[in-house]
This record gives structure tokens, C-alpha cells and sequence, in this order.
């Protein structure tokens, strides 16, 4: 489990000083997967880097499993480090040493045995599905293996939390989901709490169980990622939900996003079409599978004069209804 | 080594007289060069992770040490060998008891090498990406873990390649040296050579200078391509495969 409590980075003294992160507060449970998303230089991989002190945070607490990191004098941080496994965007390998060589490196920096030594990386290149690269440098694999390669080096230790900075960015869509899929095998065996970070959102559609929106080195938006799709008004889950295709609503009529999830009876539509006594035309739709649930979008259009009856009976039904135009929602794209 | 200098006859060396001329001679200027080389390795290595280290960005930043040991190595660095090697005549002096001879002359070559070497680390480690830094601490490593393996081991090929450099720049420091009553090949070629305008002479110590140094250099060479994985695979790929 870990805990950030008030965790504050600034850079800089005086008049150029840049606060970078701002009062962060969140908690990672185990077996959670709790991505952060954000614009480039939100502050994300200062965010892992002062997880794991790499940077000292200037105030604010880091507390894994219990323990505060920040209290910690360097030898006892060198031994808490070892909870925590960290896979860098860059894969971070060393290029003189085989991939076996590398995963073997924490372990060697802990002064385990050759032969201990030998069995564990056996063991973890079995599990990211590299056993037959143990031999290969760095040069003599893909971007995916390599990644890999990183992955089993962080679990050497056993740690409890996994930090990942941008573990897939980078990666072709085929290697990225055998990553995710890696991940979440990972968190289930071993009930790591996993922070992930990254820019890609259908990665956290498919891997991330709640989200952190980063922006300035604040927290703007954070939240379960099921509740963040089906929420139509939500900035985060606008930029979770792909981009919804869709032509634009006739003149007079009113447009409405709707978002549901699967406790919401298929049949909707005709339901609430029924009720209000008119028909109800779909603009554009997108309806799909999240961890196992469903998850719809849509976006209706009404006579405008429906408004005031439409909306309560479309919560009635169960669904989150937002008219387009209404105070600050973000409109949806519409391809014409 | 130098004892000949008394005794030299006053017309040029008969041919089948050079090789019992030369070959010490050469014998003399290796010696130099390889204890001369050990010094500056062993002191080198660490002085160059130490002052990479004390630079902002290194383990321990230090601005002062830095910019100090820094200065210290810039000077060394600037002076031309012949001023630095008569500049310190009474620290080598102070050290081996003498000003002549191939003790005196490794103490001014070391100290060159070393302020040669500590630069050639210090760019090697600059070169080496920051992450592998970040990945080794990151990954429970001890500062002098760090130093080692994620700074030092990475740079091998660079360093090894820059040890090429300084071991030809020290076989020249050692003719150099040789001048002023060290030995070795240098001190024959200027004796022998320009003093006596003995071409035969010459011409042998051009010869074996030019073949040390080449050989030095291809060694060198394989040596950075061998402590290279990826450059190891491109000699493999260039050779093709050897049958079907
Ligand atoms: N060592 C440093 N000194 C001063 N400012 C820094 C330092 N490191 C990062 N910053 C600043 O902190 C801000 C956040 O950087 P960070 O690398 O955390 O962004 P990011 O969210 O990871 O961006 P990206 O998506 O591009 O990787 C940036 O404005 C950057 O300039
Ligand atoms: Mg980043």
C-alpha cells in the first residue's frame, strides 16, 4: 500500500522557484492499479521520481506499507527502495550486460548468492515470457522484450509497489497490451499496488481500476475509472472515452449526451422513447466491455421543447444525461 | 639504460651493432610506459568518477571540490610536458631520490597521465546515459554500487578507448623524457640520431616508434569493439555467416 500525504516538489529558490507538485494526496491500495494521466510537463515523472526519493520531496509525506520514506537517512532508504520496484520509460537497461545480467542487478547490489542469483532471474525471465532471451543485450531485443526485461529487474526484490513512468509509451499497440496484460497478471498474483503513469488513456481504460487527472502539479480530477467513463460531465472521463463519432443535431433540436453502464436495461431507447412521447434520434453511439462491465455513450437529439421532461425521465432510467451546450461540459467530437 | 652515455664511440653504430642498441632501448621506454600507465589507472579511474560526481547532476555535488579539483586538473592539463617535467624536478626529486633515469622520469609522465586520464573518465561517464544512475539507486545501489556498475561498467568501452589515447601520448612523453636522461627509445633517437646524425639509427627508432604506436592502437581497438555487445554483433553480421 502506499500513501502520498501533502507531497510538495518545488525546483528552484526564490523568485524561480516553480512548484511542481502542488499538496498531492492519494492512496494506492494493494492490488490497485491507480494510473495518473496528464499533459507533458504536468509533473508526472517527478511524481515517480519523489515516490521512490529519488528527488527529495520538499514537504509532505511518502508512506509505504506503513513506513515514511521521507524520515528515512539514505542507508535505510537504500533497504525501503527495495519495496519498491520501478520500471523506467526508457527501460533504463545497461547495455554491456545480458538481459539475465540485468534483472540480476538488484539482487547483486543486495549481495544475494550467484546461485540464488541464478535461480531467481530464472524464475522472473520465465515469468515476463523471456526465458529464452536470457542471452541477449539490450541491442538484440524490441522495444516490448526490452520493457519486459525492465519489469522482471523491478520485481527482483519483491517489492509491494510498482511504480511504472510511461512503461508503454513508445510501444506498438500489440506489445503495449501484452504489457498491460502482464501487469494486471502481476497485481493479482502478487497483489501489487501499482502507480502507473502515463499519457496514453485507452491504456488506462484498459488496465487502470481508478484514475488521477495531473495538471500543474495538482490533482484537477480523480476518481474509479468505471465512474469517470459514465460520467458525462467529467473532464478526465471526456479524455478516457475515445472520441465518439457522430453527426450534428438538427436545427431546433436539443442534443444530449447520455452515458450507462450495465445495470441499465439494453432496451433503454424505446423505454424512455415511449415515455416522453416522441422519437429520440441517435447522433452517435459507442457501447463497450470495461473490466468485465459495460460502459455506453450516446449522444440523443430531441425536440427542444422536451427538455424539462426528457431530462428527468432519462434519469429515471438509470443514465447520466447531460444536454450539450449546458454550463461547462466538454462537447464531443463530431465528425460531420 | 643510461650507462652507455660515457662510452660512446665517435662514428656511427655498424648495423649488426643496432639491434643490441635498440632493443633495450625499447625495453626501457615499455617499462616507463607500463608503470607509468598503472599509476595513472589506478589514480585515474577514481579521480575522473570523483569529479564527474561532485558536478552538479553527480552523487554528491559539491561546487567547491569541484571547481577546485578541477582547476588543479586544467593546469596539469595545459602545461607542455618538457615545462611540467623541469617544473616539478624537486617534488621528483623529493619522491624517488632522483632527477635522472627512469624513476624520475615516470613521476612527471604519471603526473600528466593522470590529468590526461581523469578528463578522458570524467567525458566517458558524461556520455553514459543518467538513467542507468537513476535505475541503480533506484534499485537498492550503494553510491559506490552506482560508481561501479552503472557509471564505470557502462563506460568501459569509452574509457578503454580513451586509455588508447593517453598510452600513445605517454610512449611520446616518454621519448620526451628520454632527453633529459631517462632511457629508452627517445633518448637513443636524440643521442644517437640528431646529435650524431646517425640515420641509420634514426630511421630504426622511427620505425619501432611508429610500429609501438600502431600496434597500441589496434589493440586498443579491438579491445573497445570486444567490450562492446552491439559493436560485437556488427563484426559477427559484417563477417557473414560462415557456411550454410
Ligand atoms: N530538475 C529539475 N529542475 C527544475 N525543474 C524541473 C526539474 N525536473 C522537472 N522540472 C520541471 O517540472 C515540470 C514537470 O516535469 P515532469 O518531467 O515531471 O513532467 P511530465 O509530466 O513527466 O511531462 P512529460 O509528459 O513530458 O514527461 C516541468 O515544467 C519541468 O520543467
Ligand atoms: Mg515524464
Amino acid at each position: 500500500m502506499i500513501q502520498l500525504d501533502q507531497l510538495t516538489k518545488v525546483y528552484g529558490h526564490g523568485a524561480g522557484a516553480t512548484t511542481v507538485l502542488d499538496h498531492l494526496d492519494f492512496e494506492i491500495a494493494a492490488g490497485e492499479i491507480f494510473a495518473v494521466v496528464g499533459p507533458s510537463g504536468a509533473g508526472k515523472s517527478t511524481l515517480a521520481q519523489t515516490v521512490s526519493l529519488l528527488e527529495r520531496p520538499t514537504s509532505g509525506r511518502v508512506v509505504v506499507n506503513g513506513a515514511d520514506l521521507t524520515a528515512l537517512g539514505e542507508r535505510e532508504l537504500r533497504a525501503a527502495r527495495r519495496r519498491i520496484g520501478t520500471i523506467f520509460q526508457s527501460d533504463g537497461l545497461f547495455s554491456r550486460r545480458t538481459a539475465a545480467q540485468n534483472v540480476a542487478l538488484p539482487l547483486e547490489f543486495l549481495g544475494v548468492t550467484p546461485g540464488e542469483r541464478r535461480t531467481r532471474v530464472a524464475e522472473l525471465l520465465e515469468r515476463v515470457g523471456l526465458s529464452a532471451k536470457a542471452g541477449h543485450y539490450p541491442h538484440q531485443l524490441s522495444g516490448g522484450q526490452r520493457q519486459r526485461v525492465g519489469i522482471a529487474r523491478a520485481l527482483a526484490l519483491r517489492p509491494s509497489v510498482l511504480l511504472a513512468d510511461e512503461a508503454t509509451s513508445g510501444l506498438d499497440p500489440a506489445s503495449t497490451a501484452s504489457i498491460v496484460g502482464l501487469l494486471k497478471e502481476l497485481r493479482d498474483e502478487l497483489g501489487l499496488s501499482i502507480l502507473f503513469i502515463t499519457h496514453e488513456m485507452d491504456t488506462v481504460v484498459q488496465l487502470a481500476d481508478a484514475v488521477a487527472r495531473l495538471d500543474h502539479g495538482r490533482i484537477a480530477e480523480s476518481g474509479r475509472l468505471l465512474d469517470l467513463l459514465r460520467d458525462p460531465a467529467s473532464v478526465l472521463g471526456t479524455l478516457l472515452r475515445p472520441p465518439q463519432p457522430g453527426v450534428p443535431a438538427a436545427p431546433g433540436e436539443l442534443a444530449i449526451d447520455v452515458s450507462y453502464t450495465g445495470e441499465v436495461a439494453g432496451d433503454w431507447l424505446a423505454r424512455v422513447s415511449r415515455a416522453v412521447g416522441a422519437d429520440l434520434h441517435v447522433l452517435g453511439a459507442r457501447i463497450e466491455q470495461v473490466h468485465g462491465e459495460t460502459v455506453g455513450t450516446a449522444r440523443l437529439a430531441a425536440p427542444a421543447e422536451l427538455r424539462g421532461r426528457l431530462l428527468p425521465l432519462l434519469a429515471a432510467a438509470g443514465l447520466s444525461a447531460h444536454p450539450v451546450g449546458s454550463d461547462a461540459a466538454p462537447a464531443l467530437e463530431v465528425v460531420a | 639504460m643510461s650507462a652507455a652515455v660515457g662510452a660512446l664511440p665517435a662514428q656511427n653504430v655498424p648495423l649488426p651493432e643496432i639491434p643490441a642498441l635498440v632493443v633495450p632501448a625499447l625495453g626501457e621506454t615499455l617499462l616507463m610506459v607500463g608503470i607509468t600507465m598503472a599509476i595513472v589507472v589506478l589514480v585515474g579511474v577514481p579521480l575522473g568518477a570523483l569529479v564527474f560526481n561532485l558536478a552538479p547532476g553527480g552523487l554528491f555535488p559539491h561546487r567547491v571540490a569541484h571547481t577546485a579539483l578541477s582547476w588543479v586538473i586544467s593546469i596539469g592539463r595545459s602545461l607542455p610536458f618538457l615545462i611540467l617535467m623541469a617544473a616539478i624536478i624537486p617534488f621528483t626529486r623529493l619522491i624517488t631520490g632522483t632527477n635522472i633515469g627512469i624513476p624520475a622520469a615516470v613521476v612527471p609522465m604519471s603526473i600528466a597521465g593522470i590529468a590526461f586520464f581523469t578528463r578522458i573518465v570524467e567525458n566517458s561517464l558524461r556520455s553514459v546515459p543518467g538513467d542507468r544512475a537513476r535505475v541503480a539507486i533506484a534499485s537498492g545501489a550503494s553510491p559506490v554500487q552506482v560508481i561501479r556498475s552503472a557509471q564505470l561498467a557502462e563506460a568501459v568501452p569509452s574509457i578503454v578507448g580513451g586509455l588508447t589515447i593517453n598510452t600513445i601520448a605517454m610512449i611520446e612523453y616518454s621519448a620526451i623524457a628520454g632527453t633529459i636522461g631517462a632511457g629508452g627509445i627517445g633518448y637513443v633517437a636524440v643521442t644517437y640520431g640528431y646529435q650524431r646524425f646517425d640515420h641509420a639509427v634514426m630511421l630504426t627508432t622511427i620505425v619501432i616508434l611508429v610500429a609501438t604506436v600502431a600496434l597500441v592502437q589496434l589493440t586498443g581497438d579491438r579491445l573497445v569493439r570486444r567490450l562492446t555487445p552491439s559493436a560485437r554483433d556488427r563484426r559477427a553480421a559484417a563477417r557473414g555467416p560462415v557456411s550454410a
